[in-house]
C-alpha cells in the first residue's frame, strides 16, 4: 500500500505517524513545499521574540525522526492530483503514483483587495520566511499596523509588543476575538490591551496604505494613525484548494469530507485546515483551522486510510489566546445556541469573565478570561457530552464552580 | 525565611490598605502568631480601650511554620482585646485560611479604627482591597462564603467572616474560616463587627520557604512519624475526634453537668463519640461522615457529620441537609451536659448554627445553662424567655435557642450577652460560671485539680487551651499527676501555660502535644526561620508571652483578685464520682502559683522575673 | 509494569500534604497553586478527592503540541514536559479533556504531573495512604480510562 501526503504541517505529519503506528510496513510519503522541516506555524510567535530559535519550530524534535518511522520525507510542490490515473503532479520530476492519498495542504492567509497591500513593509505572518522578515522590521520604537484583532491577529499582536514596537491595531469588526468570544469578553481584551498601551482600534477599516515619506501612510476610514514601518495583514484565512482544479475532488471553503475525513474519491482524504469537515457541536461541515483539530484529522484521516474503520464524530471548535498576560479561552458553542441555557460570571476590574452554555444539564459551550486552571475540564465536560444531572443548576448561579461539578461528575461516572 | 517579612495594615477608618515589614526583632522574641501579634497589640493599643470602639486594633496573625508542611501547620490567631472579657484575646483557628494568607505574602493583619460602612477585606496574592459588604451584612457565615467566591468567581479562596452574631454584637461571637473552623473564644466576632467589617477573603499562589530545606522536612518528617505512631494523635483523635474524651471525662467525674450543679452526665454516652459513630435507630445511618483535616495536618481530627433529614431540626430545611462540621467534645459538652440535653441530632443542629452564624458553642451553651439555672431558681420567667421553657435537658429549646441566638432576636439576645452579664442583670453573678468574664469548658475543676488553677488564672478568661493539664491529670502525657491532688499543680500548669504559648506561636496545633513535646518541636521551627529555637528558648519564649500577656491584663484594670473561680466549685462539694465530696483547691494552689512564676503575693510580675524575660 | 497513581476519595482527609510535597519537589516552595496534584473539597457530601494527571493513553496535551514539548516515556507511559521547548501557547492546557496540564505563569511554560520519575511525592506525603502507586491494572484506573474513551472524537468502539 502506497501512502502520499500532501502538506508538511501538523495534519500531515500526525497522519504520517499514525500510519505507520497501525502498519509498519506501508510505504509512506510527505510531501511539503516550505524548503524545511515540517514546522509549526503556531510556533511563529515565539519565534518573533527570540523564546526559540527556528529549530524550535520544528514540529518534531528527535533528528532522523522521519528517517526511523520510514516516512519519505519529499520537498515539492504539487501541481496537480489526477484521480483517474491515481497520480499527482509535482511542479518538478515524473509524477507520482498513490494508493490513498491525504490533502493536508492547511490554508494560506487573505489578503483583502485594498489598495498598497502588495507594497514591500506589508507582510502576512503566516511562514518561517514571514517571521524573518517581520522580525527584521519589527524594531523597538517602530510603529507597526496590525490589521485584524482575530484569534491569530490577537496571538501576533503579543509578540510585536513584546518586541517593543509601539502598536495600532486596526480591527474592522466591533470588538476583538469577534469569532471567538462574545461583545463582554472581545471588550475586557480591548480594554486590558489599552491599558498596556497598545493602540486598539474596532469598528475601524483600513482602507488604503501608501508609500510616504517617514514610512507607510495607513489611511482609516475614521481617525488617523502615524506612519508605519511596518503593517502585518491577519485579515483569516482560505484553504489551499487552487491545485485541486479540475481534479473532480470536491471543495466548497475547503476540501469536503465526510464523516471518515474521506472526499468523495475514494481513497482520497483531506485534514486540518484544507479539509472542510464536521463540527461536533453544530454538524454542520466547516473549516475549523486551529491546530488541535489538524491533528485529529490527520490522526484520524490516516486510521482510515490504513483500513481502520474509524468514524469522525466532529471536532471541537476551541482556542486559548495569551494577550499580553491576559489568558483566554473559548469552547464549543460559546456564543450558545437556540433554547440554550446561560450562565455568566463577569468582574470587569479583575478581568476575569466566564460564560457557560448549557443545553438541557449537558455543557455545549465556554468561554473565560483570565482563568487559566483546568480549562481543560471545559472541553471534556463538552465533548463527552457528560449530564451534570443537580451541577447544572448550581452553575447556573456559581459557574466559576465548573472544576469542581467536572470532578464530582467524572468520579461518579467512574464509581 | 518561613516569613514573608511583610505585615498588611489596614485602617478602616481611612479606608486604606497599607504593607509594612514585619518587625524581626520582635520575631526573634516572640517567634510568631499569639505571641508576635499580641507584642503588636501590646505596643499599639491602650489596654484600657473600650473593646468595641474604633480604638481597639484586631490582628490576624500566622506563624512561622504557617503554611509550610510540618504537621498542622495550618494556623492563624486573632489577637484583639476580648469583647466579652476585656482582657487580652488570643483565638486560634485552623481550616485553610491562614496558610492562605501566607500564600498571599503576608504574615499578619492589622486591623484598625472602623469602617463607616460595612466592608469586607479581598486579598489576591499582594493586592489588597476594602470593598462594600453592604449586600453581605445580614448573611450569615456560610452564605457570605459562598457569596464572595461567586463574585471573585474563585472558587479556590479562602474566607474568614463574621455572620450575623458578630455583626449584632453577640459578646461570644467568632470569626468562622472555612465554613466550619473558628477563632472562636473571647468574642473577636464582636469586635469584627464593631469595626463593621464583615469578612476577609484570601487567594494565595505565591509559596512559603524555610531557612534549611534538608533540616526542614528531616525535622517534620520524623515529627509525623511520631503522631502517626502516637495512640492518641494516631488513632483516637481521627476515629473519634476529641469526643473521644466524653465517656472518659464523665468516668473521671469531671464532666459539669447542668451549669456545673454535677459533675456526671447521666446520658454522656448518647452524645459521646461512640454515639456518633453508631446507626442511628431512627434512619440506620451514623452522625458521624468522616473525618477532616486541616491544612497540613497529618491527624485529620475533625468531624463531618450529617443529621437524620427526619429530625425535628432539620424537618423542611432541606439546606442542612449535607454534610457539615460535626461536634467537637467541647461543643458537645457545652451543648448537651451543661444543658442536660441528650439528643445528638439536635446538638449538631446547634453546632451548625454555631459555625453558621458564628458564635461560640461553650459560651453559648454554658451561658444558655446559667439562664436555665435562673429559670429553674425562678429567677427567670416565661415572661422574660419569650414563653419559652428553658428547662435542662429540652433539645426543642436548645435548637430553638441557637437559632435566636444567631439572629440575636428575642431571648437569643439576651443569651448573646454571655453568662457573666446576663446573671449579673438578673442578680445571681454567682450562678455564672466564668472566669473574667468568659464561660468554662469542659472540665470540671473539682474533679481536675489543675484546671481550677488553670481557668483562674487564664490569660483570656476561663480556657481550657491556655494549659491543657487533663493531658497530664487524666491522659498521663507526659506524665501522670493524680487529678485530685493540687500537690504539684502549680508547676504543671505554668509549664504548660508556656509551652502552650510557645506552640501557638509556631502556628501548630495544640493537639501535637499528645504526641510531641519541645523536643519534637524546636528542630521543626529552628530550620524553618530565623533565630535559634532550641526547647530552652522556646519556653522561654512561651514564659515571656505569658508575662506580657498578664502585663496587659493588669494595664486593662484586671488584677489577682480576677484570678478566682465561682463560688459554687469552691463551696459545692462534687455529688457523684472519683470526686465526690470535693471542692477546688484553687486557694492552695495560686499563691504557689504565682510564687513559682515570680510574681508578687498580687499577683504582679515581679521587676526580676520582667527584665530576666526581657519584657 | 506500568505504574499508576491509584487514588481513594474515601480515605482523604483534604489534609493537602500531597499539595505540598508536590510543590516543594516541583518548585522549590510550599505552594499548593503549583501543585500538579489538587485535592477537591465537595464538603456538603464530605468528600476529598485528589485529582490530577492519569497520564491517559491518548494523550491530549502531547498531539496537540505544536513543537514537540511533550513526550511519553517508552517504559513508564508518563507523559513528560520538555520545559527547554515548550513555547508556552497554552494549546495543550485547553486540548486535555481532564485540565490535568495547566500553565505557570512565572515559568511561562506548562506544568503537569510526571510521577516524580518513578517515585511519586504524594504517594509518601499522604498520612491516609488516599494516593497508592501501583500497576495499570487497578479498578478505578480503567473506568477513568474507559470516561477518556468518551472524549475521543473518533467513535471509541473502532480507536485502537
Ligand atoms: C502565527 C500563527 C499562530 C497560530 N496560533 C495558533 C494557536 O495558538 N492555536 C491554534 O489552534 N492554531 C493556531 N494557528 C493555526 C495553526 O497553525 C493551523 O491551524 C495549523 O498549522 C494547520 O495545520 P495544517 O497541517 O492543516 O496546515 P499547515 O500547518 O498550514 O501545513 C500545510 C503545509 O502544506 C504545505 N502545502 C500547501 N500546499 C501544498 C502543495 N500544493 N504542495 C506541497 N505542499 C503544500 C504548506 O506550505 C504547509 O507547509 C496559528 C497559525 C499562525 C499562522
Ligand atoms: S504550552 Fe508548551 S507543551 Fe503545551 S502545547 Fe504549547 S508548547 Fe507544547
Amino acid at each position: 500500500m502506497k501512502h502520499v501526503i500532501i502538506g508538511a504541517g501538523p495534519a500531515g505529519v500526525v497522519a504520517a505517524e499514525t500510519l505507520r503506528r497501525h502498519n509498519a510496513k506501508c510505504s509512506i510519503t510527505l510531501i511539503g513545499n516550505e524548503g524545511k522541516p515540517p514546522y509549526s506555524r503556531m510556533a511563529l510567535p515565539y519565534l518573533l521574540i527570540d523564546r526559540i530559535a527556528e529549530p524550535g519550530t520544528y514540529l518534531r524534535q528527535s533528528p532522523g525522526h522521519y528517517d526511523d518511522l520510514k516516512i519519505e520525507y519529499v520537498q515539492a510542490n504539487v501541481a496537480a492530483v489526477d484521480p483517474d490515473k491515481k497520480t499527482i503532479t509535482l511542479d518538478e520530476g515524473a509524477p507520482l503514483a498513490y494508493d490513498r492519498l491525504l490533502l493536508a495542504t492547511g490554508a494560506h492567509p487573505i489578503k483583502p483587495p485594498i489598495k498598497g497591500l502588495d507594497l514591500p513593509g506589508v507582510h502576512t505572518c503566516w511562514t518561517l520566511d514571514d517571521a524573518d522578515e517581520i522580525g527584521a522590521l519589527a524594531k523597538s520604537g517602530a510603529h507597526v499596523v496590525l490589521m485584524g484583532a482575530g484569534f491569530i491577529g490577537s496571538i501576533i499582536l503579543e509578540a510585536l509588543v513584546l518586541k517593543g514596537v509601539t502598536l495600532s491595531v486596526v480591527e474592522m469588526e466591533d470588538r476583538m476575538v469577534p469569532r471567538m468570544m462574545d461583545e463582554v469578553a472581545g471588550n475586557m481584551l480591548k480594554s486590558w490591551c489599552t491599558s498596556k498601551g497598545v493602540n486598539i482600534l474596532t469598528g475601524t477599516k483600513i482602507t488604503e496604505i501608501s508609500q510616504g515619506d517617514d514610512g507607510l501612510n495607513v489611511t482609516l476610514d475614521k481617525g488617523n494613525i502615524p506612519a508605519a514601518q511596518l503593517v502585518v495583514v491577519a485579515a483569516g484565512v482560505r484553504s489551499n484548494i487552487d491545485f485541486l482544479k479540475g481534479s473532480g475532488v470536491e471543495t466548497k471553503e475547503g476540501v469536503m469530507v465526510d464523516d471518515h475525513l474521506q472526499t468523495n474519491i475514494e481513497g482520497i482524504y483531506a485534514a486540518g485546515d484544507v479539509a472542510q469537515a464536521k463540527d461536533l457541536s453544530t454538524g454542520d461541515f466547516n473549516v475549523l483551522a486551529i491546530q488541535p483539530t489538524a491533528v485529529e484529522h490527520g490522526r484520524i484521516a490516516a486510521m482510515n486510510m490504513g483500513g481502520l474503520d474509524t468514524p469522525h464524530r466532529g471536532s471541537l471548535s476551541m482556542n486559548v489566546l495569551d494577550t499580553l498576560g491576559l489568558i483566554s479561552s473559548s469552547f464549543g458553542q460559546w456564543m450558545g445556541e437556540k433554547g440554550s441555557d446561560s450562565a455568566t460570571m463577569v468582574d470587569k476590574t479583575n478581568y476575569r469573565y466566564l460564560r457557560l452554555e448549557f443545553q438541557g444539564d449537558c455543557l455545549i459551550g465556554a468561554q473565560s478570561v483570565g482563568l487559566s486552571e483546568h480549562i481543560g475540564m471545559l472541553r471534556g465536560l463538552i465533548q463527552s457530552g457528560t449530564h451534570l444531572g443537580n451541577w447544572k443548576q448550581i452553575l447556573m448561579t456559581s459557574p466559576h464552580r465548573i472544576s469542581e461539578a467536572y470532578v464530582s461528575t467524572l468520579h461518579k461516572n467512574a464509581s | 525565611m518561613a516569613w514573608t517579612r511583610k505585615i498588611l495594615r489596614v485602617n478602616l477608618t481611612e479606608g486604606t490598605c497599607v504593607s509594612e515589614p514585619l518587625n524581626m526583632d520582635w520575631a526573634l522574641k516572640y517567634l510568631g502568631q499569639r505571641g508576635l501579634g499580641t507584642k503588636y497589640l501590646m505596643e499599639e493599643i491602650d489596654p484600657k480601650v473600650d473593646p468595641l470602639s474604633p480604638d481597639n486594633k484586631m490582628i490576624f496573625a500566622t506563624g512561622p511554620l504557617t503554611g509550610t508542611c510540618a504537621s498542622t501547620a495550618g494556623r492563624y490567631s486573632v489577637i484583639t482585646k476580648g469583647a466579652l472579657t476585656g482582657a487580652i484575646a488570643c483565638s486560634n483557628s485552623g481550616g485553610y485560611f491562614g496558610a492562605e494568607l501566607k500564600f498571599a505574602g503576608w504574615d499578619m493583619i492589622i486591623f484598625e479604627g472602623k469602617s463607616e460602612k460595612p466592608v469586607y477585606l479581598c486579598i489576591i496574592d499582594d493586592k489588597a482591597e476594602l470593598l462594600s459588604a453592604e449586600g453581605l451584612w445580614g448573611k450569615s457565615v456560610w452564605d457570605t462564603d459562598a457569596a464572595i467566591k461567586a463574585t471573585h468567581q474563585e472558587p479556590m479562596m479562602h474566607i474568614a467572616a463574621i455572620g450575623v452574631a458578630g455583626e449584632k454584637g453577640n459578646m461570644y461571637a467568632c470569626i468562622v474560616n472555612d465554613l466550619h473552623r473558628a477563632a472562636g473564644r473571647s468574642g473577636v466576632g464582636a469586635v469584627m463587627g464593631s469595626k463593621n467589617l464583615k469578612a476577609v477573603a484570601v487567594r494565595g499562589t505565591g509559596g512559603v520557604s524555610v531557612e534549611d530545606f534538608g533540616a526542614f522536612m528531616k525535622s517534620t518528617e520524623a515529627g509525623k512519624k511520631a503522631l502517626a505512631e502516637n495512640a492518641v494523635t494516631g488513632e483516637g483523635l481521627p476515629a473519634y475526634g476529641t469526643q473521644v474524651l466524653m465517656n472518659v471525662i464523665n468516668e473521671s467525674g469531671a464532666l459539669p453537668t447542668r451549669n456545673f450543679r454535677d459533675v456526671q452526665f447521666e446520658s454522656a454516652n448518647d452524645i459521646s463519640a461512640e454515639a456518633m459513630a453508631e446507626p442511628r435507630r431512627s434512619d440506620g445511618k451514623p452522625n458521624l461522615l468522616t473525618n477532616q483535616a486541616c491544612f497540613s495536618c497529618t491527624i485529620a481530627c475533625g468531624r463531618i457529620s450529617q443529621i437524620d433529614k427526619d429530625h425535628f431540626s432539620v424537618v423542611n430545611k432541606p439546606e442542612y441537609w449535607g454534610a457539615e462540621g460535626g461536634l467537637e467534645y467541647e461543643a458537645a459538652w457545652a451543648l448537651g451536659a451543661a444543658t442536660g440535653v441528650k439528643d445528638l441530632e439536635a446538638l449538631t443542629y446547634a453546632n451548625y448554627i454555631c459555625n453558621e452564624q458564628g458564635y461560640d458553642p461553650i459560651s453559648f451553651g454554658s451561658t444558655l445553662a446559667a439562664a436555665m439555672d435562673m429559670y429553674e431558681e425562678g429567677v427567670l420567667t416565661k415572661k422574660d424567655t419569650g414563653g419559652v421553657e428553658l428547662k435542662f435537658g429540652s433539645a426543642e429549646m436548645l435548637t430553638k435557642m441557637a437559632d435566636l441566638t444567631g439572629t440575636m432576636e428575642g431571648f437569643g439576645e439576651q443569651l448573646g450577652l454571655g453568662s457573666k452579664r446576663l446573671c449579673e442583670k438578673y442578680g445571681r453573678p454567682e450562678l455564672s460560671m466564668t472566669v473574667k468574664g468568659q464561660e468554662f469548658p469542659a472540665y470540671d475543676p473539682r474533679g481536675i485539680q489543675g484546671m481550677g488553677l488553670t481557668y483562674a488564672t487564664s490569660n483570656r478568661g476561663a480556657c481550657h487551651l491556655r494549659s491543657y493539664t487533663v493531658s497530664s491529670e487524666i491522659l498521663g502525657i507526659p506524665e501522670k499527676t493524680d487529678p485530685l491532688s493540687t500537690d504539684g499543680k502549680a508547676g504543671l500548669v505554668k509549664a504548660f501555660q508556656d509551652a502552650t504559648a510557645a506552640v501557638d506561636s509556631a502556628g501548630l496545633c495544640i493537639f501535637t502535644t499528645f504526641a510531641w513535646t519541645l523536643e519534637d518541636i524546636a528542630p521543626q521551627v529552628d530550620a524553618a526561620c530565623e533565630g535559634n529555637w532550641t526547647p530552652d528558648t522556646l519556653m522561654e519564649a512561651g514564659e515571656r508571652i505569658w508575662n506580657m500577656e498578664r502585663n496587659f491584663n493588669l494595664a486593662a484594670g484586671f488584677s489577682g483578685k480576677d484570678d478566682e473561680l465561682p463560688k459554687r466549685l469552691m463551696k459545692d462539694a462534687a455529688k457523684t464520682g472519683p470526686a465526690k465530696g470535693m471542692v477546688s483547691g484553687l486557694d492552695k494552689m495560686l499563691p504557689e502559683y504565682y510564687e513559682v512564676r515570680g510574681w508578687n503575693t498580687k499577683g504582679v510580675p515581679t521587676e526580676e522575673t520582667l527584665s530576666r524575660l526581657g519584657v | 509494569m506500568q505504574k499508576t497513581l491509584v487514588i481513594d476519595p474515601g480515605k482523604c482527609t483534604g489534609c493537602k500534604q500531597c499539595e505540598l510535597a508536590c510543590s516543594y519537589v516541583k518548585e522549590g516552595s510550599f505552594n499548593p497553586s503549583k501543585s500538579r496534584i489538587r485535592v477537591f473539597d465537595f464538603h456538603t457530601e464530605g468528600r476529598f478527592v485528589p485529582y490530577t494527571c492519569t497520564q491517559c493513553d491518548e494523550a491530549w496535551c502531547q498531539q496537540a503540541c505544536p513543537v514537540d514539548a511533550i513526550t511519553t516515556d517508552p517504559v513508564s507511559g508518563v507523559k513528560q514536559v520538555h520545559e527547554n521547548l515548550c513555547v508556552g501557547c497554552k494549546v495543550c492546557t485547553i486540548a486535555c479533556p481532564f485540565g490535568t496540564i495547566n500553565y505557570n505563569v512565572a515559568s511561562g511554560k506548562v506544568v503537569k504531573c510526571d510521577h516524580c520519575g518513578g517515585d511519586p511525592e504524594c504517594v509518601k506525603a499522604c498520612p491516609t495512604q488516599a494516593i497508592l502507586y501501583s500497576d495499570v491494572e487497578q479498578a478505578g484506573y480503567d473506568k477513568m480510562q474507559q470516561w477518556a474513551g468518551k472524549t475521543d472524537n473518533a467513535a471509541p468502539a473502532n480507536s485502537a
